[in-house]
Parts: structure tokens; sequence; C-alpha cells
């Protein structure tokens, strides 16, 4: 009689489970990187960095002004940059994909240099004391920096960057009484409409 | 014809209905085995971050033939993992997928598994 062989067979030892574990973890992450460009764009984030501009809008008031208005403003650009920051880090978690990436950093690299140049342009317009200029210039460059970046992310990004853009240009040319409003438009409703676009396409 | 597939699907979506993660280390296999090979793999883990890919699109992430590709996707759209549209790109018919919500239920277990595993032989 032939000895009995059971039937199940043996598990692979623990140490090759987990080397395949982390290999296959590797295959996913280059597989979501290779067929997403950049997916830890958070559209959540960009919900809340919307319901901030539209506290701004509420609370800062009447047309551009040095002192509150300008006060107000920056303040929830700073807010809703970490609320930004910190949703893409979760939604990047949660994909277990590293937020600098090789298309993280593509996104950062373009997003970057138009913010910097309107930081130093909203302390140069504030020494000129042409703070009227200042929302048309924030909206119109937020959106060159979101259409760069977004230039190696999903499609939506790139297109809500134009919108800005759009935004941006009627708030250059617009009365000063109309900035708030298209600012809180902009910064708020571009933000929360895409956000939502992507939240519910792109996984959070 | 219809009611049948419609049946299949049935069965197919309850067989993917979502099970709770046990907690612990975790053994292989325990594995959605289904989702577990490298190419039904890759389809999963590039529809988890799209809304929908074609057959061409996958077809070139995956660098994989058409004959191996179909047979894949076919597996998951069975399962309940994957749903299909078809349709003319003026005289070029294109196959669409998108992720179904067991799908990414799914997908997600299958993450949450291999960091079970990592996590547990850290620990030893």
């Amino acid at each position: 009689m032939r000895p009995l062989r059971p039937l199940r067979r043996p598990e692979p030892p623990v140490e090759a489970i987990h080397q395949h574990a982390v290999e296959n973890l590797r295959f996913i992450r280059e597989t979501m990187e290779g067929a997403s460009s950049f997916t830890a764009v958070s559209g959540v984030g960009g919900i809340g960095m919307g319901l901030t501009a539209l506290a701004a809008g509420i609370l800062a008031g009447g047309p551009p002004a040095p002192g509150r208005w300008l006060l107000v403003w920056l303040s929830s650009a700073l807010v809703a940059f970490l609320i930004g920051t910190l949703a893409m880090r979760r939604k990047a978690r949660r994909f277990r994909m590293e937020l600098f990436s090789r298309p993280g950093r593509k996104f950062a690299l373009g997003l970057a240099p138009p913010l910097i140049v309107a930081a130093l342009l909203t302390a140069a317009l504030y020494r000129a004391g042409r703070v009227d200029l200042l929302p048309g210039m924030w909206l119109l460059l937020y959106g060159a920096a979101v259409t760069t970046g977004g230039a190696f992310s999903v499609r939506i990004v790139p297109a809500m960057g134009a919108c800005f853009m759009v935004v941006g240009t009627a708030a250059l040319f617009a009365p000063p009484s109309w900035s708030n409003s298209l600012l809180a438009a902009g910064f708020g409703g571009l933000h929360i409409a895409f956000g939502a676009a992507i939240a519910r396409r792109h996984g959070g | 014809m219809a009611k049948q597939s419609t049946t299949l699907r049935a069965v197919a979506a309850r067989r993917a209905e979502p099970q709770e993660v046990p907690s612990g280390p975790m053994p292989a296999a325990r594995l959605d085995r289904l989702i577990h090979e490298r190419i039904r793999l890759g389809i999963v883990s590039a529809l988890a971050v799209n809304d929908s890919l074609t057959f061409n699109e996958l077809k070139a992430l995956l660098q994989t033939t058409d004959g191996n590709l179909s047979v894949h996707a076919r597996k998951l759209e069975e399962a309940g993992y994957l749903a299909c549209t078809k349709s003319f790109d003026g005289r070029i018919p294109k196959t669409r997928y998108r992720l179904t919500p067991a799908g990414r239920r799914a997908f997600e277990r299958y993450l949450a598994h291999m960091e079970a595993l990592i996590e547990a032989m850290r620990e030893r």
C-alpha cells in the first residue's frame, strides 16, 4: 500500500510569503502610478479647501483692501494648503503609494513655480498699494500652477486649472466690488465642484 | 440567454460579497486567488485609480496579449469584480472596463492581506 499523501499542500516558508507580499505591493504601486499619472490628488481635500475659501469670502467681506481682508484670505490660503497636503497624504497612504513618488514629484515641481511667483507678487503689489490686483493675480497664477502640475495628473486636474484661469481673467478686469465674490466662486466653488468629481471618479 | 447571464452574474456577485478581514497573521491560503494572479492584479490595480479603462489601454499598460488580457478580464467580470461595456468608435469596437464596488472591496481586502502578512513578519 502506498503511503498516504496529505491533500493540502504544505504552506510555503514564512519568509517566502513575506517577500512575495512585498513584491506584490510594489507591483500594485507601480501599476497604479503607470495607470493614473498622479492619483493622490484628493477630491475630498479639494472640497475642504473650497469650504475654507467660502468661509473666507464671508469673513473678508467688501472689496480688496489691506488689513483684515488680506489677512483673512492669506490665512485661508494657509489653512487650505494644509488641508490639501494632509488629504493628499491620506489618500496616498490609503492606496499604499508614496506621496512623493515620481509622478508626485512632477506634480509638485509643476505646481511650485507659479505659486512662488504668486507669493512674491503679493508682497510687491502690497508694497505698491495695488491690493486691488491681488484677486485676479491669485486666481490666474493658482490656475496656472494647477494646469502645469496637472499636466502629469488625471485629465480633470488641468481642466480645473483652466477654469481657475478663466475666473482669474474675469477678476482682473471686473470692478473691485466683485473681487470677493469671484475669489469665493473660484477658490470655493471650483474646488468643491472639481473636488467632488475627483472624489467620485478617482477614489477619494 | 439573458436570464442565464443574469443568474450567473447574481451568483458571481454573491460570491464577491465582502467578508470580514480576520485580524492577526493571515496564511497565504486565505488570499483572494482571483486577484492574486499577476495580470488580474494589474487590471484591478489600474482600475482602482481610474474611472474606467479601455481594453487597449489595459493591454498597453500591462504589456500583455489580447488573448491573455481577455481571458483574465473575463474571469474578473464573471466574479462581479469588473463591469464591461462594449461600444463602437466609428466602425471600431471598443471595450471599456470599470471596477465594481465588489471589485474595489476585494482589492482593498487584498491590500489589507498583503500588509497583514508583512506586519506579521515584522513582529516575528
